[in-house]
C-alpha cells in the first residue's frame, strides 16, 4: 500500500462538494455537447437567426407590409439589400417577419406537442396493459395520417384566415403523436428498471416514482424529440403557407414567400432564394443541435461523431 | 402464417374506423361549406341557403351525418361510402367526387410509386455503404446530404430543380426535361419508345424531388440498422465460420438489417403523400394534389373527407403489407 | 518444481511431444478511445499443441476475450494489433480479411458466449451449419446438409433431422450453444477457441454443453483454448492454464501447478476469494482488496501491485516478466515451446512456495473502494458498526428461533395475453405453485434454483412487490398478503431488497447520497438526520462517506453493490431479501461483498433470504436451503445436511453439476447428470415436475414405479433423509 492517504475534507466543505459534483454531471453532458462541432456552430447560427427575426424589425426601416415609397421589383441594392416585390414589399423586412412567424409557430408546436405527447405517452407507458393498448391505437391513427395534408385541409377549411397561433395549434394537434411514442417507450422500459422497483420496495408512491425517477430519466429523450419536433413543425408550416392554407396575408411566413415567388425563380431570384435558404439553415441547425443533444444525453444513439 | 395474416387484417379495421371518425369530425368542425354563399353580397335568399343545406345534409346533426356518410341510408343516393358514393360536392351539383378521384389517382400513384422505389433502392445502398465505411469521408458526406435533405422544404427544392431543368435544356438546346405538366396528354398515341422518353422527360425531376426526403430518412435508418447488425454476435459468428466478407454482408448483415426497414417505409408513405401534393403543385400536374387544393379552396367537405380517407386507406394498406412482409422475412414473428 | 513436473506428466495427455497448432507471441492489442489509447492486451505469448486444452482465466477487462478475437482476426478495424499469431505456422496478424477467412472456420474455429444471439434468427439451424461446411469444402448442398446432420448427432442433439429445419428461436439456449459447437466442428479444425461458452447457461445445462464440447473434441482431435472467468470450469477441462490480469498473462503452467502451487499473488488471491462447494462454511473468504486496474491508466510497475499485499518498491517500478522459478528460487526464462514449466509474472514468486491465500490476504475483511484508504476504511467501518448497533436496539440475539417471515401455499400465475387490442387471456405461466417457507430471526435461508424456477418471483411476492394469486405471507403475524399499499408502507421499513444487477438498480441521475437517503426521505426523515445517516451507512458498507456526492457510474460493480446494500439498510430493516446479490460480480470482488453481508448479519442481527443459482456461494453463506424447480420446492433442510447428503435427484444433479476449482477432485468425482432442458412453466409436466429430466426416473425406476411419478405430485416430507424432500423414491446420497 502506498503512503498516500486520501485527504480528509473538513466538514464544512461537504455541502460545497455536493454542488461541485452535481455540476460535474451537468458539465459532462455539456462537454459532450460542446465537442459536437456541428451542433455548436448550429447553435451560434440559430441564435443569430432568432435574434435577427425578433430584434431585426425594431431596427430595420421597413416592415413586411406594402409601402408606397418602396419601388416595385427592384433587385437587391443599398436601400433594399434583398430587393423588393412587385407589389412593393421590402424583402428583408418580409424575411425577418416571416422567420419570426415561422419560429413562433415552431416553438409553440414543440412546447404544446411535447407536453401533450409526454403526458399521453407517460400515462400509456406507466399503466401498460389495456390502457396502453387503447391509447397507442389513437397514436397509431395520428401517425398514419399524412400530416401536411391534414393540417392544410383543416387550416384551409377555416374561412376568414388563420393566425399564427391557430396554425400552431392545428399543427400541435397532430404532431404530438411522435413524442407520445418516444416517451411511452422510455417509460415502459424505465418502469421495469430495478431502481424503480427499489423505490417501490422502500414504500414509494406512484407520484414519487414518476417525479423522482421516471421524469428525470426520460428527460433526455424528451428534450431530443422536442428539438427535432421544431424542425418538423417549421417544414409543416412552410408547406401549409406555400399552399396558401397557413398564415394569411397581409401577414407573412417564409413558406408563403416561396409560394408567392414560385413562378419568379428565374426572373426575380431574390424573391425565391432568400426564404428558402433561411428555412434550410434553420432546419439544418435545429437537426444538428438535436443530434448534438442526443450525443450528449444518450451517447449510444448519435448519428454524427463530433 | 394464415392466422397471423388474418389477425393483422382484423387489427387494421379499428384503426381505419378511428381514422374515419377523426377525419369526419375535424373537417366538419373546422369549416362550414357554405361560408362563401352566406357571405355573398347582396345576401342570397334564405331559401337558397336552405336548399344548399339540404343538398349537403347540413340540416342534420353531426353523428347523423357521419352515419349517413358511411352507410348512405336515408340520403338522396349520392352519399354512403359503403354504397360507393362519396357525397355531394360544393363545387357544383354535377361534380362527382369519386370520378374526379379515379381520374387523378393514376397520375399521383405513378409519381408516388416511382419515388418510393428509387428512394428505397438508393437509401439501402447509401445506408449500407455508410455503415461499412463508418466515420469515413464518404460516410460523413452521405450523412451531411441526409441532414441537408431533411432540412429542405420539398416545394423549394422542387422550384430549384425546375430551374435547373430549364437551365439544362437551354444548355443542350433540347427539351430533355419537361418542367411543367404531367405529360399524360403528350403520351397519348405515342409508341413504346415515345412513351418511355416521354415518361423520362416528365417523371425525372418530380421523382428526384419527391424521393429526396424519404431517401434521407431511410438511408439514415438503414445505416443505423446495418451498424447494429454488423456488431451483432451472429455476424461475428458468420465471419468466424470463414465466410468471405461480401457473403457475410449480403447474406447475414443486409438480409436481417432490411427487415425493420419494411415498417419504416410503410409509415413513410404518409410523408410521401404530403410531398406529392407539393411536388405536383410546383410541376403543375393534374393529380390528386390539384384535386386536394381545389377541394380545400372550395370548402368541399365531402371531397376532403374522401381524399383523407383514401390516403388513410393507402397508408393502412401499406402498413398491412409491411406487417405481412415482416412476417415472411422474420421467422420469429411468423411463428409467434 | 520437480514434484509438480512429475505430476503434470502423469496427469496430462502428454502434450509435450505434439506439434504446435497455435503460436501466439508478443501479441498486443490497442484500441483508440476518447481518453487515449487503451491497451487491452499486452505482449501475450503462448503455444498450443495438437490436441491440447489450454484454459485462459481472468476477470472482466483482463483481455482474455480480446486476445482470442485477435487470433481469429475478428477485431474491429480500429484495433491496432502487434506481434504475431500463427495458426499451423501461418501468420494471421496483418493478413488481409479474405486470406484469414480461408483459415477461419477451417483450421481455427470459435464458440462465443451468448448462444441466444450467436445464431442468425432468419436462417434455419441446418442452413447455418451447412454454410460453415460449404465455406471451406467443395461439396454439394446435399452433402453439406448430411454433414450438418452428422454434426448435430455429434453434439447430442435429440431429433437431429427435425432440428435441421428449425429456426434458432425454437431451440433452448443449451441447444443453440450445441449448434454453435457443431458449426465450430464442421471442418474438423485444429484449434477451437471457446470464449465463455457456458457462462450464459444454467449449471445443469452447462454440464451438458461441456460434455458435448468434450465429445466433439475427442471426435475431431482439435486443440482447445477455453476462456472463462470460472475457475471450476477450467479445472476439469484443460491441461494447462494461463491467468490474465491487466491485459497480460501473469501466470501460466500445468493446471495442477497453478491450482495447487500458485506463484503469483493474484492467482493465489483468486483461489482464496472463491467460495467452494467442497469446503467448510466456517472458513472465511479472503478477498483481494481494491478493483482491477483501468487499462487507460495502468500503474507503472506490476499491474497487480496496487492490490498486492506483498508489493514492494520494485513492484511499483518495474513490470515483472513471465518467468519460471528454478530450484534455487531464481527467476529464469524458459523456451516459448516449453509447455511443461510453470511460469509467473511476479518479482517475488519464490516467496509464494506453499503459500496459502490466508497467509497473504488476511485481515482484509472489508474491501475498500480505494486501496490507499483501505486501512482507514476498515477502522471507520468498525466504528460505524458499533454506532449502528447501538441504534438498532441490539437485535443480535440469534438463538431465539422465531419465524419472522412465513409463507404458506404461495401461488403466482402470470397470465399470457394475446397480442392486439383485446389482450385475451390465452394461458398462464405457473411461476410459483404452492410454496411454504419460514424465515427465522438472524438466519440465512437460501432459495436455490436455475433460471425460470420462480425463485425471484417468490422473493418479490414475499415483499408484496407483486401480488400473489393465492396463499399467505405473514411478517411477525401480520398478514402482508391482504394489506393495502398504504398499510404495507410502514412495514416496508423492516423488509428490504438487494438486487442482482448493480448497474440497473441505482438511478443513474441521482447522487449516491440521494440514492441511499431515498428510503429515509420516503419515510419522511428530514434532510439533517438523513445526511448523517447516509454517512454512517456508507462507512458501514466500506465506502468512503465523502463519495456520497458522486454518481453511480463513477463506481465499480462491487462498490455499486455496496451502495445498494447501504440503501437497503437505511431504514434499519429486520429482513433483507437478497436477489442474486453477487452473481454479477467478478470473483475477487464477490468475496468482499459476501464477507460484508456476513458481517452485517452478525452485527445487525438481520435475517437474509438469499436467492441464488450459485450453490457454492449458498453453501458458504446459508444456514438453511430450499431448492426450487419449476415453481415448487423439491428439497429443503439445513445447508449442512442438504449438501452432505442430498436426497432429491434434482438437488443431487445440481450439486454434482457445479464445477469444483480443484483439478484432481473435479476429474475424479462422481456425477449425476440430468438431460434436456427445463420444461415451460406454462405447461409443466403432470405429477412430479422433474420427472422429464430425472435420471432416477429414466434409469432406475420400473414401469410400475414410474406411474406414481407421472400421476401423483410428491409431497414435501421427510422420507428418512433427516430433512424434507419431494421425491417419491428419494434416497440420500453423499456426494463428497
Amino acid at each position: 500500500m502506498s503512503e498516500k492517504k486520501a485527504p480528509v475534507a473538513p466538514r464544512s466543505a461537504d455541502a460545497e462538494s455536493v454542488g461541485g459534483v452535481e455540476r460535474t454531471q451537468f458539465q459532462m453532458i455539456l462537454s459532450r455537447f460542446l465537442r459536437h462541432r456541428a451542433a455548436m456552430v448550429s447553435l451560434v447560427v440559430l441564435f443569430v437567426v432568432v435574434a435577427a427575426a425578433f430584434l431585426g424589425p425594431f431596427v430595420w426601416r421597413w416592415d413586411h407590409t406594402v409601402h408606397l415609397e418602396i419601388p416595385p421589383s427592384v433587385p437587391p441594392n443599398a436601400d433594399h439589400p434583398l430587393g423588393t416585390t412587385t407589389a412593393g414589399h421590402d424583402v428583408l423586412g418580409q424575411l425577418m417577419r416571416g422567420a419570426q412567424q415561422t419560429l413562433k409557430v415552431a416553438f409553440t408546436v414543440s412546447i404544446v406537442g411535447t407536453v401533450v405527447g409526454s403526458l399521453w405517452g407517460a400515462t400509456a407507458g406507466y399503466y401498460g396493459g389495456r390502457v396502453d393498448g387503447l391509447m397507442m391505437r389513437v397514436v397509431d391513427v395520428f401517425m398514419i395520417v399524412p400530416l401536411l395534408v391534414m393540417v392544410a385541409a383543416i387550416s384551409g377549411n377555416v374561412r376568414g384566415g388563420t393566425t399564427w397561433y391557430a396554425v400552431a395549434l392545428i399543427i400541435s394537434f397532430f404532431a404530438w403523436a411522435q413524442i407520445a411514442r418516444v416517451v411511452r417507450g422510455v417509460v415502459l422500459s424505465l418502469r421495469e428498471q430495478e431502481f424503480v422497483e427499489a423505490a417501490r420496495a422502500a414504500g414509494a408512491s406512484p407520484g414519487w416514482i414518476i417525479v423522482r425517477h421516471l421524469l428525470p430519466n426520460a428527460a433526455g429523450p424528451i428534450i431530443v424529440a422536442a428539438t427535432l419536433l421544431i424542425a418538423v413543425a417549421i417544414l409543416l408550416e412552410a408547406g401549409m403557407s406555400f399552399l396558401q392554407f397557413g398564415i394569411q396575408s397581409p401577414d407573412i411566413s417564409l413558406g408563403q414567400m416561396i409560394g408567392d415567388a414560385r413562378t419568379a425563380a428565374s426572373t426575380r431570384p431574390w424573391l425565391f432564394y432568400p426564404p428558402g435558404v433561411l428555412l434550410v439553415v434553420v432546419c439544418l441547425t435545429i437537426n444538428f443541435i438535436g443530434d448534438g443533444l442526443r450525443d450528449a444525453l444518450d451517447p449510444r444513439q448519435s448519428m454524427v461523431r463530433r | 402464417m394464415l392466422v397471423y395474416t388474418v389477425r393483422r387484417i382484423l387489427g387494421a379495421i379499428p384503426i381505419l374506423v378511428l381514422a374515419s371518425v377523426l377525419t369526419f369530425v375535424l373537417i366538419d368542425v373546422s369549416g362550414d361549406p357554405l361560408t362563401e354563399l352566406r357571405m355573398q353580397q347582396p345576401p342570397p335568399d334564405p331559401s337558397v341557403i336552405q336548399l344548399q343545406e339540404e343538398r349537403l345534409y347540413l340540416d342534420r346533426s353531426m353523428p347523423e351525418r357521419y352515419w349517413l356518410w358511411i352507410t348512405g341510408i336515408g340520403g338522396h343516393g349520392d352519399i354512403g361510402l359503403l354504397q360507393g358514393e362519396f357525397g355531394p360536392s360544393t363545387q357544383s351539383n354535377s361534380y362527382d367526387i369519386g370520378a374526379a378521384i379515379a381520374e387523378r389517382l393514376g397520375t399521383t400513384l405513378r409519381l408516388v410509386a416511382a419515388a418510393m422505389v428509387f428512394a428505397l433502392g438508393l437509401a439501402v445502398l447509401a445506408g449500407v455503404i455508410s455503415a461499412m465505411r463508418q466515420y469515413s469521408k464518404l460516410d460523413y458526406t452521405l450523412t451531411f446530404i441526409g441532414f441537408l435533405a431533411l432540412a429542405m422544404p420539398v416545394f423549394w427544392f422542387a422550384g430549384i430543380m425546375q430551374q435547373a431543368g430549364v437551365a439544362f435544356n437551354d444548355l443542350v438546346g433540347d427539351q430533355v426535361f419537361a418542367t411543367i405538366g404531367d405529360g399524360l396528354y403528350q403520351a397519348q398515341g405515342e409508341d413504346l419508345w415515345g412513351r418511355i422518353t416521354n415518361a423520362f422527360a416528365y417523371m425525372t425531376l418530380p421523382t428526384i424531388v419527391l424521393m429526396l426526403t424519404s431517401f434521407a430518412s431511410w438511408s439514415r435508418y438503414q445505416r443505423t440498422s446495418m451498424l447494429e447488425v454488423l456488431n451483432s454476435d451472429y455476424v461475428r459468428l458468420a465471419r468466424a465460420k470463414g465466410l468471405p466478407n461480401r457473403v457475410v454482408i449480403r447474406r447475414h448483415a443486409l438480409r436481417t438489417a432490411l427487415i425493420p426497414l419494411t415498417t419504416v417505409v410503410a409509415v413513410g408513405i404518409a410523408g410521401i403523400i404530403d410531398g406529392a401534393i407539393l411536388t405536383e403543385r410546383v410541376f403543375q400536374w393534374r393529380g390528386l394534389g390539384e384535386f386536394f387544393i381545389t377541394a380545400v379552396e372550395a370548402n368541399d367537405s365531402y371531397a376532403l373527407m374522401a381524399w383523407l380517407l383514401l390516403s388513410g386507406v393507402l397508408v393502412i394498406l401499406a402498413n398491412l403489407i409491411a406487417d405481412l412482409l415482416y412476417g415472411v422475412l422474420d421467422p420469429r414473428i411468423r411463428y409467434e | 518444481m520437480t514434484t509438480t513436473d512429475h505430476m503434470s506428466n502423469e496427469e496430462t495427455a502428454s502434450p509435450g511431444t505434439g506439434d504446435v497448432v497455435l503460436e501466439v507471441s508478443d501479441l498486443s492489442v490497442t484500441f483508440p478511445s476518447d481518453d487515449g489509447p487503451l491497451p487491452a492486451v499486452r505482449e501475450v505469448s503462448y503455444v498450443l499443441r495438437r490436441g491440447e486444452a489450454l484454459g485462459i482465466v481472468g476477470e472482466s477487462g483482463s483481455g482474455k476475450s480480446v486476445t482470442s478475437m485477435a487470433v481469429m482476426g475478428l477485431l474491429p478495424k480500429n484495433a491496432r494489433v502487434e506481434g504475431s499469431a500463427k495458426v499451423l505456422g501461418q501468420e494471421i496478424v496483418g493478413l488481409k480479411d479474405e486470406q484469414i477467412s480461408k483459415v477461419r472456420g477451417n483450421r481455427i474455429a470459435m464458440i462465443f458466449q451468448d448462444p441466444l444471439t450467436s445464431l442468425n434468427p432468419v436462417y434455419t439451424v441446418g442452413y447455418q451449419i451447412a454454410e460453415a461446411v460449404l465455406a471451406h469444402r467443395k461439396v454439394g448442398k446435399k452433402a453439406a446438409t448430411a454433414r450438418a446432420l452428422e454434426l448435430l448427432e455429434l453434439v447430442d442433439i435429440p431429433n437431429p433431422e427435425q432440428r435441421l429445419k428449425q429456426y434458432p428461436h425454437e431451440l433452448s439456449g443449451g441447444m443453440r450453444q450445441r449448434v454453435v459447437i457443431a458449426i465450430a466442428m464442421a471442418n474438423e479444425p485444429d484449434v477451437i477457441i471457446a470464449d465463455e461458452p457456458t457462462t450464459a447457461l444454467d449449471v445443469t445445462v452447462q454440464a451438458q454443453v461441456l460434455g458435448a464440447l468434450e465429445s466433439a473434441r475427442k471426435e475431431t482431435g482439435a486443440a482447445l483454448v477455453l476462456i472463462t472467468h470460472d475457475l471450476g470450469v477450467v479445472a476439469g477441462h484443460v491441461d494447462r492454464i494461463g491467468v490474465m490480469y491487466g491485459g497480460r498473462i501473469v501466470e501460466m503452467g500445468p493446471v495442477e501447478d497453478v491450482f495447487y502451487q500458485p506463484r503469483m499473488p493474484y492467482a493465489l488471491g483468486l483461489l482464496g476469494s472463491l467460495p467452494r462447494l467442497d469446503e467448510d462454511r466456517s472458513e472465511r473468504l479472503t478477498p483481494i482488496l481494491g478493483t482491477p486496474p483501468s487499462l487507460l491508466s495502468l500503474p507503472g510497475g506490476c499491474a497487480f501491485a496496487p492490490r498486492c499485499p506483498m508489493a514492494r518498491d520494485l513492484c511499483h517500478e518495474q513490470e515483472p516478466r513471465l518467468l519460471a522459478t528454478d530450484g534455487n528460487g531464481e527467476r529464469v526464462s524458459v523456451q516459448v515451446g516449453d509447455t511443461d514449466t510453470h511460469t509467473s509474472a511476479c518479482h517475488f514468486s519464490d516467496e509464494l512456495e506453499n503459500a496459502q491465500p490466508t497467509d497473504l490476504f488476511r485481515g482484509t475483511a472489508v474491501e475498500a473502494d480505494t486501496t490507499e484508504a483501505a486501512e482507514e476504511q476498515a477502522e471507520q467501518a468498525e466504528q460505524a458498526l458499533a454506532e449502528v448497533d447501538g441504534t438498532s436496539g441490539g437485535a443480535a440475539g440469534g438463538s431465539g428461533r422465531e419465524a419472522v417471515l412465513t409463507v404458506r401455499e404461495l401461488v403466482k400465475h402470470f397470465p399470457i395475453r394475446s397480442k392486439g387490442l383485446l389482450k385475451r387471456r390465452v394461458g398462464e405461466v405457473q411461476a410459483v405453485s404452492g410454496i411454504s417457507l419460514d424465515l427465522y430471526e438472524h438466519e440465512t435461508l437460501a432459495l436455490v434454483g436455475e433460471s425460470g424456477c420462480g425463485k425471484s418471483t417468490t422473493a418479490r411476492l414475499m415483499l408484496q412487490l407483486i401480488r400473489q394469486t393465492s396463499g399467505e405471507v405473514h411478517y411477525r403475524g401480520q398478514p402482508l398478503h391482504s394489506m393495502s399499499p398504504r398499510q404495507l408502507r410502514p412495514l416496508r421499513r423492516d423488509l428490504q431488497l438487494v438486487f442482482q444487477d448493480p448497474f440497473a438498480s441505482l438511478d443513474p441521475r441521482m447522487t449516491v447520497a440521494d440514492i441511499v437517503a431515498e428510503p429515509l426521505r420516503i419515510h419522511g426523515q428530514g434532510n439533517g438526520t438523513a445526511r448523517k445517516r447516509v454517512r454512517e451507512l456508507l462507512e458501514l458498507v466500506g465506502l468512503n462517506s465523502e463519495h456520497g456526492a458522486r454518481y453511480p457510474h463513477e463506481f465499480s460493480g462491487g462498490q455499486r453493490q455496496r451502495i445498494g446494500i447501504a440503501r437497503a439498510l437505511a431504514l434499519n430493516p429486520k429482513v433483507l431479501i437478497l436477489d442474486e446479490p453477487v452473481s454479477a460480480l467478478d470473483v475477487s470482488i464477490q468475496a468482499g461483498v459476501i464477507n460484508l453481508l456476513e458481517d452485517l448479519q452478525d452485527d445487525l442481527g438481520l435475517s437474509y433470504l438469499f436467492v441464488s443459482h450459485d450453490l457454492s456461494v449458498v453453501k458458504h453463506i446459508a444456514d438453511r436451503v430450499a431448492v426450487m424447480y419449476l415453481g415448487k420446492i423439491v428439497e429443503t433442510g439445513t445447508a449442512e445436511d442438504l449438501f452432505r447428503a442430498p436426497a432429491h435427484p434434482y438437488t443431487q444433479a445440481l450439486i454434482s453439476a457445479i464445477p469444483l476449482p480443484d483439478p484432481v477432485k473435479e476429474r475424479t468425482r462422481e456425477r449425476i447428470v440430468v438431460t434436456g432442458d427445463v420444461p415451460s412453466p406454462a405447461n409443466p409436466p403432470s405429477g412430479c415436475r422433474f420427472r422429464t429430466r430425472c435420471p432416477k426416473f429414466a434409469d432406475e425406476l420400473s414401469e410400475n414405479e414410474r406411474v406414481k411419478c407421472v400421476e401423483e405430485p410428491p409431497e414435501l416430507v421427510d422420507r428418512g433423509a433427516g430433512h424434507p424432500d419431494a421425491c417419491h423414491y428419494s434416497r440420500a446420497v453423499e456426494l463428497f
